[in-house]
């Protein structure tokens, strides 16, 4: 059956293996995912341990649909503490390697100590095996994965590996799978680098049995009718997430020169349909590709038009690789975008981080703090699409002022000094996405509070943007827990924003702990499937009896451990709080010009914020709370 | 005529849904193991082609079968496969010219696509078209279409490119 997959802990310091079945209670209280990661990053590690350290662990996880007929049920978590950030590292991709995982028979490793040299893990069909990855090391993400499947002699293998940023142990590294599925945030590629694993690979052909077949065929197809009959999934199905940065910056949300401007003018030859062009122009009209089992197929396939690349083929590139690489350093090419996004790809950078970080690089040098000599001569200005480039691999290599950006935000503006730190943009020592949430405090508290640092994908109400009526709002946001509190439909407003927040954290957590993707609930569409759907998917397919209401208290639960995580690691109220410029400098251009966070207000809105999820004014979960959930005896060791 | 399955490999997004419902569909499972259809992927290069069982007219599968096993059906145009009959030789796997026929060795079973009489899931399911059911003859006109669309777009741009240099 779909829950008889086994939880694997590996030591690669000692090379012991031990695979143990997870008992259904477990599964009843955490589902899988992101949501048991979370059990067993808080029972597994130790206050203040070294992320680099070999006490570190990591966690490595398909959701308990994965592979399943859940609609995109691809997606891949891998877990830790976060060498960037010290406080909780947590990514998670699509592809295809999750279901892989669950077809050789596991759904969660556990991998602790260090490895006496770079070693890979073979997983196939119930075994795992330690290999030798001495030759393996220094190659990029996509020879990686050529050169395991031929030495293994398999093509149908699915890896997740690291690139030469993750070997270098640099603090934002990803980790990979595939041609440009990542899970890019928090540095898992630095920690799989510091246990000397460059890579997992995975293939099985075992099967996953489904309890109600007929039921869960027919409900697939309605999800899929229900997901991709929906505007914003046929344009995600064209255009891919491109179209999101483009839409943005019409209205001025996005955030160029390291966020002193909130448009990027002059962006014609960076607008999705630009890139959706070369795509078409390399790839032929049929140009989309897909995850596993999903049908929005929102990532697009491209050949580099010219220069130095032309030719390489690679997919992508997302919001995030415009944000990155045209509006925060101020550059205006797609061909530079698409050559950056193989960059990243290739040596396994986050491309969030990394487009923020040179950004960042960009005004010191604007403003002096940087000078020729710290970049050895490079003329590392705003707009330089060269300049962007090689820091890229500077950063990926150690080299000269990029050993220091390899260090992450904070640390490197330790070492740089003087008031480097006042331009970094980031909450919890994690960049934020390249959008501008000053005109719409309902996602700026989403980015100061996101459990892992500033991010959009923890609890982004995106929904808030559309002005939807307020009794559509409330229709969305009060299934399976009811809210009667204040709502509004304008973006501009404070009122009502934290309990979409907080709703959406939930709706976040849920889907990772069930392996679904993001595009598939309540992220960019009112309309799409969340709660009381997976319900029901959840039965048909794993016969798991679980209401609603079950699964919004697994998200929870999982979301206070996450919490329990962070302030066992130091974390306290002011890390959920916001860079200064979103306070005191306002936006200048485009219809949200004068738009700035009010502190007042939004100090109400963190107590409001905390008050819904039963936390006390300090932000930490009141004993109740952790009573109401079961998770005041944490750690429990159950697994 | 029956139908037939048409495949137009460039609209294939390399999703392997089909895989996963043709599994669930004929074995309550998800295995693509045990799937009729398969994506074969060249990753890098972003080209993903499926192959299924051709349901060929003069079929090698059925040839071959020293116990007569296969047969083919003229109803649903399809070739099938008695597992009663079947002696597990794998002659069939060895012939066929497009890897259309399985063994499945869990079960000792030769597996292959049976259009699931007459309403293939991969079909039903495969939202971009990359996988259509319909009649045999169409096959070809649809072809002809696509290729003179493509023929003739070519010759317009040439046409206009001329017409801007002169």
């Amino acid at each position: 059956m779909a829950l008889n997959r086994k939880i694997a802990y590996i030591d690669l310091s000692t090379g012991k293996i031990e695979a143990k079945p997870i008992p259904l209670e477990v599964r009843k209280l955490y589902l899988g995912g992101r949501g048991l990661d979370m059990y067993l990053l808080y029972n597994h590690t130790k206050q203040g341990v070294d992320p680099l350290g070999p006490d570190n662990v990591l966690l490595v996880s398909a959701g308990i649909l994965g592979g399943t007929l859940a609609s995109a049920s691809s997606r891949t978590h891998i877990a830790g503490k976060s060498p960037l950030t010290g406080f909780l590292g947590s990514s998670n991709m699509g592809g295809f390697f999750g279901p892989e995982l669950r077809f050789a028979g596991f759904d969660h490793l556990v991998i602790k100590g260090k490895a006496e040299k770079p070693v890979y893990l073979w997983i196939h069909n119930g075994e795992i095996e330690i290999r030798d990855a001495s030759h393996f090391w220094g190659m990029t993400i996509h020879d990686v994965q050529k050169a395991i499947r031929k030495e293994l002699g398999d093509e149908d293998i699915k890896l997740a590996v690291i690139g030469p940023a993750g070997e270098h142990l640099v603090r934002f590294a990803n980790v990979m799978t595939g041609l440009k599925d990542a899970a890019g945030r928090t540095g898992m590629g630095a920690l799989f680098g510091s246990k000397n694993l460059k890579a997992i690979a995975a293939r099985g052909t075992m099967s996953i049995k489904i309890e109600h077949p007929t039921e869960a065929l027919e409900y697939d197809k309605r999800f899929i009718t229900q997901i991709t009959s929906s505007k914003v999934n046929q344009t995600q199905g064209k255009l891919g997430t491109p179209f999101i940065w483009g839409a943005t910056n019409s209205w001025g949300g996005i955030r160029t020169r390291n966020f002193q401007l909130n448009q990027l003018e002059y962006a014609d030859d960076v607008e999705p349909e630009r890139i959706d062009e070369i795509a078409e122009e390399t790839m032929g009209p049929y140009h989309m590709a897909g995850c596993f089992g999903c049908q929005v197929h929102c990532r697009a396939k491209y050949r580099i038009p010219s220069g130095p690349y032309a030719g390489e083929y690679d997919e992508g590139p997302e919001y995030t690789a415009q944000g990155a690489f045209a509006g925060e350093p101020g550059c205006h090419s797609a061909n530079t975008i698409l050559v950056c996004n193989h960059l990243v790809d290739m040596y396994g950078l986050d491309v969030l981080e990394t487009g923020s970080i040179i950004s960042w690089a960009m005004e010191l040098y604007e403003k002096g703090i940087l000078t020729g000599k710290d970049t050895d001569g490079l003329d590392l200005r705003f707009g330089s699409d060269e300049a962007l480039m090689e820091m890229i691999r500077r950063i990926t290599f150690r080299e000269g002022l990029g050993d220091i950006l390899a260090e992450g935000g904070l640390r490197a503006a330790e070492k740089i000094g003087k008031d480097s730190v006042k331009y970094l943009i980031h909450v919890k020592g994690l960049s934020n996405l390249h959008s501008d949430e000053r005109a719409t405090p309902a996602l700026a508290l989403g980015i100061a509070t996101g459990s892992r640092g500033a991010d959009h994908l923890r609890s982004r109400p995106a929904i808030d943007l559309y002005h939807l009526p307020e009794p559509v709002l409330r229709k969305v946001y009060s299934s399976p827990v009811p809210y009667d509190g204040p709502l509004s439909s304008d973006h501009r407003e404070y009122i009502g924003k934290p309990w979409e927040v907080f709703w959406q954290e939930l709706c976040y957590e849920g889907v990772d702990c069930l392996g679904i993707c993001k595009y598939h609930t309540t992220f960019l569409g009112a309309t799409l499937p969340n709660f009381e759907d997976w319900s029901k998917v959840l039965y048909y397919n794993t016969g798991l009896e679980m209401s609603p209401l079950d699964i919004w208290t697994v998200a929870e639960r999982a979301y206070n451990i996450e919490r329990l995580f962070n302030i066992r690691e130091g974390l306290t109220r002011k890390d959920d709080w916001l860079p200064d410029r979103y306070f005191d400098e306002s936006c200048q251009l485009g219809p949200v010009t004068g738009a700035k966070i009010d502190r007042e207000k939004f100090t109400k809105m963190i107590d409001e914020y905390y008050e819904h999820h039963g936390w006390d004014e300090n932000g930490v979960p009141r004993p109740e709370t952790l009573q109401r959930l079961g998770i005041d005896q944490e750690p429990s060791h159950l697994l | 005529m029956a139908k037939v399955l048409m495949i137009d490999y460039e609209k294939c997004t390399g999703c392997r849904l089909c895989e996963m419902v043709c599994s669930v569909y004929h074995e309550g499972v998800v295995n693509p193991e045990l799937s009729r259809i398969k994506i074969v992927k060249w990753e890098w290069e972003g080209r993903y082609v499926p192959m299924a069982c051709q349901q060929c007219t003069s079929a090698p599968c059925m040839a071959i079968c020293p116990v007569k096993a296969v047969s083919r059906d003229e109803n649903l145009g399809r070739v099938m496969v008695d597992s009663d009959l079947c002696i597990g030789c794998r002659m069939c796997v060895a012939v066929c010219p497009f890897g259309g026929a399985k063994f499945d060795s869990a079960n000792k079973q030769i597996i292959k696509c049976d259009l699931c009489d007459g309403d293939p899931q991969c079909v039903r399911f495969c939202e971009v078209g990359a996988i259509q059911y319909v009649e045999a003859e169409e096959v070809t006109t649809v072809k002809q279409r696509a290729a003179a669309e493509k023929f003739s777009g070519l010759l317009q741009k040439v046409a206009s490119a001329i017409a801007e240099v002169s």
